[in-house]
């Protein structure tokens, strides 16, 4: 065990020593440590010595390194010395919580029982006072000591190592590995003490680094408050003397408080480095720079426009509403370059017609419809190509800019209902709000339109909807409200995402009659992103077929059903054949 | 929902029974003590006797905490052994101050960290890394010493403001201002990081999610988006962490008020504790502690208010 854990621990204490703010932490943490244990050899004056000759004195005046205090003590040998007082006092504090923080984890998370109850209680009535009022209080009858007063830090402080210990032993205490164990024969004791100290020695290390800056704090700030032994030399008494001198000799108070910000500081920043370090999993990456596609890509590119592209003689050939050429969308890989996920693609939908972009996850197709949407996730962006929408060009516009472009001229139905929809706030206030700001409407005009909209998409009680919350309806209601949603502002182009993708069989023909029966009223062009050839059948005019991020084949739907060239769409085409029963033809609902 | 106050406030209650049994019993274990505190060491063994009879601290321990008990029940804390008023009095005095200093840090707090929060989360870069760091120093850094920083720098070196005293608000507003700014921006500093530091993590996650996208999708700008979604629904953990800085604050504020001379709670909490008045301190840790539930209940209230899927039972 100790052979395989050896290498990783020393690697651990290197990275945290090669960043920059761990090395400096650690270091000013050892040169307080040493400066302080060392502090008789490297002072000449004893920290309760008077210099009578000089007293105040500035720094470097008599031998003074640091100058001295109203009664002539060295100011330097009393930071020193105090040193070692105020750093065993928070030893002391950090001894006693971890005694009883880890010990009533282990004992509350492994037996459980009456004892986990009871520890959950101690633990809330401990936190529902601050700790400065208890320490004070107890103070009052137990006397000014100040070890006193961080032994009661130590038991306040427990439930945080607590708490650490208690949840790993639960996660631990159910594994398949410890009954294994315990038929093998190895003793609970042996068990615990391999299995959970091993899991929880890291973030205790962590804690102990923010928990000795807090109890440091506390300890001086105690004595600031005048709790602590009046001749001590601790760094809490220098501030304190400080504090009291402030208006004849300012300078006094300086020297305690830097030592004391350094040292938490210092304390909390190299707990933090840690925890950082083991967080990452990867090497550490320099920062990306440029995105812009290299030559290299572009060639490939090129080389690769391969679209098998059926000829389309009832197309109209007016100016499309949506021309998308040479698109390639990009994400940086994490070693400074990019990770190409489209390559290539051109796209023309024209005006009320309903174009497919068909292909399995991972092709590239969503990608392609959130670039058009000018709303790729973070990290992603376009790295070549143009995306003209009636005219416009979209790419590298800001997102002030693209804003107009959205809602009212292009608008966006998601796959998954259910997270599309903000959960903090109503159906109607999420209806409302966008006709607001896009169609300029006053609140009872978007408000009546809304209520319209849930009407013409089959909400059954629009009025009673309009206040429910998104977790209050079914998925498929939501995915209804999401495309009454999408058509609210009057677009010219829709792009549906997977709309039926996420809902269960019998709902999705019903959502698509109705975005089929929307596109015929309105003339609203619609691009479908789906896997989903039946759906493609359904309702499209002309499809796009994409696999990797390139599309394969483009053509009429009719053509590319009888007569598919690549042999993926030939293979995407055998699945649906083979897969279930063919739809039978469309019958119109009653009373349309 | 009033079922839910009626049962947090009963355990609130319960909670209060434990802790003002548990502080009374451990200030009894000191009653020897307590008069010889109060006396001083040069007193004899009789004084000391004396006094302590006076006080009543030679009677059995329960009938004196039922004696206690059932006064504080109707908020009478009794005659300080060491103050010219009633326990009862002095506290309600001093509340309001200790109030209005603690309530200001905390919108104070609450602004600044919003604005730090939301910008790390969406510029990134240096702004994000400052803002973990000032987290950390707010953490790491206690905040008396900033108060000591602050009274140095801008009391005694450049007086811009009073370095000590505090000036009622119905005085002179100015005063009063000029009175507490030092105070709030020494208590906000350990409180700024970490809300700040939640709100960042909050809005950085939020800012992915899929609603976001169709948020944008349907029109809306930038800060209609963030301000208005992403906020409130990174609200709820953000005003968990404002809750237990609350706490803190108002254990920094013994520091702030003595340090900047300020007759609130905390000053009262040091100067009682120093002299051992066992009814002050009760009174006080009492009323720190129903402070803090009910704080506490306000924050759960809040954070079922901003979130819908929260029922309160």
């Amino acid at each position: 065990m100790s052979q395989t854990t050896t290498p990783k621990k020393q690697g651990l204490v290197r990275r945290v020593l090669s960043n920059p703010l761990g090395f400096m932490s650690a270091l000013m943490l050892s040169l307080v440590l040493t400066a302080s244990a060392l502090a008789k050899l490297i002072t000449p004056f004893d920290d309760q010595a008077a210099d009578l000759y000089n007293i105040r004195v500035l720094p470097g005046v008599g031998g003074h390194i640091l100058g001295t205090d109203s009664a002539g003590r060295d100011i330097l040998s009393r930071l020193l010395i105090g040193g070692q007082l105020t750093l065993s006092g928070a030893a002391l504090t950090l001894g006693i919580a971890l005694l009883v923080g880890v010990t009533a984890g282990l004992i509350a998370g492994y037996f459980a029982g009456w004892f986990d109850t009871l520890s959950n209680w101690l633990t809330g009535l401990l936190m529902s006072l601050p700790a400065l009022v208890v320490l004070l209080s107890a103070a009052a009858v137990l006397g000014r000591s100040l070890w006193i007063a961080m032994f009661i830090l130590g038991l306040l402080l427990s439930p945080a190592y607590f708490r650490l210990v208690f949840t790993a032993v639960r996660a631990v205490r159910n594994e398949l590995f410890v009954d294994a164990a315990r038929v093998s024969g190895l003793s609970d004791f042996r068990i615990i003490g391999r299995h959970v100290l091993g899991a929880v020695r890291a973030p205790i290390i962590i804690q102990t680094g923010i928990l000795a800056s807090v109890s440091i704090g506390v300890q001086s700030g105690l004595e600031l408050l005048g709790l602590g032994d009046a001749g001590s030399s601790s760094w809490g008494s220098l501030l304190s003397d400080g504090f009291n001198n402030l208006f004849t000799t300012p300078f006094l108070i300086l020297w305690p408080a830097l030592v004391i910000g350094i040292t938490a500081l210092s304390l909390a920043l190299l707990a933090n480095t840690l925890r950082d370090e083991l967080e990452r999993t990867g090497p550490r990456f320099k920062k990306i720079k440029g995105m812009g596609k290299t030559a290299a890509q572009i060639a490939d590119d090129a080389a690769e426009i391969a679209t098998i592209v059926h000829p389309a003689p009832t197309r109209n050939n007016e100016t499309p509403l949506l021309s998308v050429k040479g698109l390639a969308v990009g994400y940086p890989n994490g070693q400074g370059g990019i990770k190409q996920v489209v390559h290539n693609v051109n796209l023309t939908v024209n005006r009320g017609e309903v174009v497919g972009l068909i292909g399995e996850s991972g092709s590239g197709k969503t990608q392609t419809a959130f670039a058009v949407l000018g709303l790729l996730p973070a990290g992603g962006r376009v790295v070549a190509g143009s995306i003209v929408f009636d005219g416009n060009e979209l790419v590298g516009l800001p997102l002030k800019m693209s804003r107009k472009f959205r809602g009212g001229r292009i608008s966006y139905i998601p796959q998954e209902p259910m997270s599309n929809l903000d959960p903090s706030f109503t159906i109607g206030t999420q209806l409302v709000e966008p006709m607001m700001k896009v169609l300029g409407l006053s609140k009872k005009d978007a408000k009546d339109k809304a209520i319209a909209l849930l009407t013409r998409v089959g909400i059954p009680n629009p009025a009673l909807t309009m206040k429910k919350y998104p977790h209050e309806i079914s998925g498929g209601q939501a995915q209804r409200v999401l495309i009454a949603g999408a058509v609210s502002c009057d677009p010219d182009l829709i792009i549906a995402d997977e709309p039926t993708t996420a809902l269960d069989v019998t709902v999705q023909a019903e959502v698509l009659d109705l975005l089929r029966d929307l596109q015929k009223e309105t003339n609203t062009a619609l691009l479908m992103v789906t896997h989903n050839f039946g759906v493609v059948a359904d309702l499209c005019d002309y499809i796009n077929v994409m696999q990797d991020g390139r599309i394969l084949e483009a053509g009429p739907v009719l053509d590319i059903f009888q007569n598919a060239k690549h042999p993926y769409t030939q293979s995407l085409l055998d699945s649906i054949l083979e897969g279930g029963p063919a739809r039978g033809a469309y019958v119109a609902p009653k009373g349309n | 929902m009033l079922l839910f106050i009626a049962k947090r406030l009963a355990s609130g209650v319960g909670m209060l029974i434990s802790v003002s049994f548990l502080a009374f019993a451990l200030l009894s274990l000191g009653s020897e003590n307590i008069a010889r505190n109060i006396l001083g060491s040069t007193a004899t063994q009789e004084d000391v006797n004396t006094l302590s009879s006076q006080l009543g601290l030679d009677r059995p321990f329960f009938e004196r905490y039922f004696d206690w008990a059932i006064n504080a029940a109707q908020f009478n804390f009794g005659e300080s052994w060491t103050f010219p008023e009633t326990v009862s009095n002095t506290i309600q005095s001093r509340l309001g101050v200790t109030f209005a200093i603690v309530i200001v840090t905390i919108l104070v707090s609450l602004v600044v960290a919003i604005i730090l929060g939301v910008t790390a989360a969406i510029k990134g870069g240096w702004v994000d890394r400052l803002v973990q760091f000032i987290g950390l120093m707010g953490y790491a850094v206690p905040g008396f010493l900033v108060a000591l920083l602050l009274v140095t720098a801008f009391a005694v070196q450049i007086p811009i403001f009073d370095a000590i005293g505090y000036v009622e608000p119905g005085t002179s507003i100015g005063g009063w201002i000029r009175s507490i700014t030092l105070p709030v921006i020494a208590l906000a500093f350990s409180g700024i990081g970490s809300v700040a530091n939640q709100i960042r993590g909050s809005v950085k996650d939020s800012l992915g999610l899929d609603y976001v996208r169709t948020l944008y999708a349907r029109g809306l700008g930038f800060n209609s988006v963030v301000f208005k979604h992403v906020l409130r629904n990174a609200g709820g953990p953000a005003l968990a962490v404002l809750g237990s800085q609350l706490v803190g604050t108002l254990g920094g504020a013994v520091f702030v008020e003595q340090i900047f001379a300020i007759p609130g709670l905390g000053q009262f909490t040091v100067q009682a504790t120093s002299v051992s008045d066992v009814p002050a301190i009760m009174g006080l840790v009492v009323t720190t502690a129903i402070i803090v539930i009910i704080v506490n209940l306000v924050i759960d209230l809040l954070s079922a208010a901003l979130n819908p899927k929260v029922r309160l039972s």
